[in-house]
């Protein structure tokens, strides 16, 4: 499978929130500015693909030659969540304008379920080590398009004279079930 | 021998993971000063951003490196400011007593009538971008409650005939309603103030008030000449009440032909 197919199919066709629905939690809790979703957005490509290559080394060094594979899910939370614990640690120290930046976000992702999935799907699909980074730093790109689009859209949405029994949580999610179906378009276009 | 190799690899995982967050821990401390936390914890924790800066936790950072005064913590007041200075070492700063917010309009629906219907967002300020606001009178509340959303302690609330109330007891003179309102008729004043005030924030001529609004201030002056304490001036046709000078006795609303000057709403300590 060529790059460029994992990348169109990891930001459009199988877009991680929109047709994997994985990340439901940040994507209706933090879409709610442009300004933070992208905020949002930077953290998750950071972390996704920093916990895509540690997942991938600790799959294959260790869980494949020791015949562990079931064990994965909570290999990966495990290393997952004290991988980023440990950026955040060494990130206060050493670039403290970053850690502003994305410091309040890193704790949001540690156990979101969109890391955990893209570190689960890469094994799964048996991607090298080129591969998974490519697909996790796509992936990432994918949520941070679906965050942004709906934060411009319930920023909209917000001078917008909804009926009352439609306002707020539920016609967000109205509004997410349509994008969903509008991305739903990409395939097709490119077959695995 | 599966389920013992299992438990050596995941809570070897683990361990290494534990030592190295440990590890890191230790070499990547970042020195932080207590204070800022005890400050923190101090404050009302509202994060209204009165003080100016965007949360209490900027805030005491702020404190802690001397940039800005232990009295600017306007919701917190005299205690809050105490205890501040208690942290801090230094000799309490004598704080004004307590604020709160007064509003300047006796415009509702049926004294004061729009010029226009407006069917637009519900939202003072997007009323007021559409040709100067709907109401006739161009000084008056236009009561689509943006004051009271942007609250941050819940004490201002709009009243039945469609003007903001200020819950006295709530109100912690923060000023974020002030900003907010674009007609300006929100006033930070001493809740300890005594005496009569003029709830008007018209400065048309008489003749234009007259015409749309039937309690707003004319500026006719009858009530500067009844005061016997010089208290009330007249600035760019309104009547302004001095409370420091006014005694409450009560002749300029006898001599008010508008029946506008009202007595100053109070606090009622429990």
């Amino acid at each position: 499978m060529n790059l460029m197919a994992i990348i169109f199919v990891a930001i459009l066709a199988n877009n991680i929130v929109l047709n994997q629905f994985l990340g439901i939690c940040p994507y209706i809790g933090v879409s709610r500015r442009i300004e933070t979703s992208l905020g949002m957005g930077m953290a998750v490509i950071f972390v996704m693909t920093m916990a895509a290559i540690v997942t991938w080394i600790i799959y294959n060094v260790l869980l494949v030659p020791l015949d562990l594979i079931y064990l994965r899910t909570i290999a990966f939370i495990l290393v997952i969540a004290g991988l980023v614990q440990l950026v955040e640690t060494i990130l206060k120290k050493t670039n403290p304008t970053l850690f502003r930046a994305l410091g309040i976000y890193l704790p949001l992702i540690t156990t979101n379920c969109a890391i955990l999935g893209v570190a689960l799907l890469n094994v799964q699909a048996g991607h090298n080590i080129i591969q998974t980074i490519v697909y996790a730093i796509a992936a990432a790109i994918g949520f941070t398009i679906a965050l942004i689009v709906m934060a411009g859209i319930r920023e909209r949405l917000d001078l917008a004279n909804i009926s009352s029994m439609l306002r707020g949580a539920a016609v967000t999610l109205v509004t997410a079930g349509i994008l969903s179906l509008a991305f739903m378009g990409f395939k097709g276009i490119v077959t695995l | 021998m599966d389920i013992l190799l299992s438990l050596v690899i995941i809570g070897g995982l683990g361990l290494i993971f534990g030592g190295l967050l440990a590890y890191v821990a230790q070499r990547f401390t970042v020195e932080e000063d207590a204070r800022v936390e005890t400050i923190c914890d101090l404050l009302p924790g509202a994060n209204c951003g009165a003080c100016g800066f965007p949360g209490c936790i900027n805030f005491a950072e702020n404190i802690v490196k001397g940039n800005v005064s232990v009295s600017s913590c306007i919701p917190g007041g005299k205690t809050v400011c105490d205890n501040i200075c208690e942290v801090m070492g230094v000799d309490s700063v004598a704080s004004e007593s307590k604020m709160v917010a007064e509003v300047y309009c006796l415009g509702t629906r049926d004294v004061a009538p729009d010029k226009f219907e407006y069917q637009g967002v519900r939202d003072c300020k997007a009323a007021m971008a559409y040709s100067g606001g709907f109401k006739a009178c161009s000084y008056g509340c236009l009561g689509l409650g943006t004051c009271a959303e942007c609250c941050p302690f819940d004490a201002l609330h709009m009243g039945a005939n469609g003007l903001p109330v200020v819950d006295l007891e709530r109100c912690t003179g923060c000023g974020i309603c002030v900003k907010a309102c674009p007609r300006g008729i929100i006033r930070i004043v001493n809740a300890d103030r005594i005496g009569k005030y003029v709830p008007c924030n018209s400065k048309d001529k008489g003749k234009v008030v007259r015409e749309v609004c039937e309690v707003g201030c004319i500026g006719d002056k009858a009530c500067v000449k009844a005061c016997p304490n010089d208290a009330i001036v007249v600035e760019d046709n309104l009547a302004v009440i001095d409370s420091s000078k006014c005694d409450d006795c009560g002749k300029c609303v006898e001599v008010c032909k508008r029946r506008i000057i009202k007595d100053v709403v109070k606090v009622h300590h429990a």
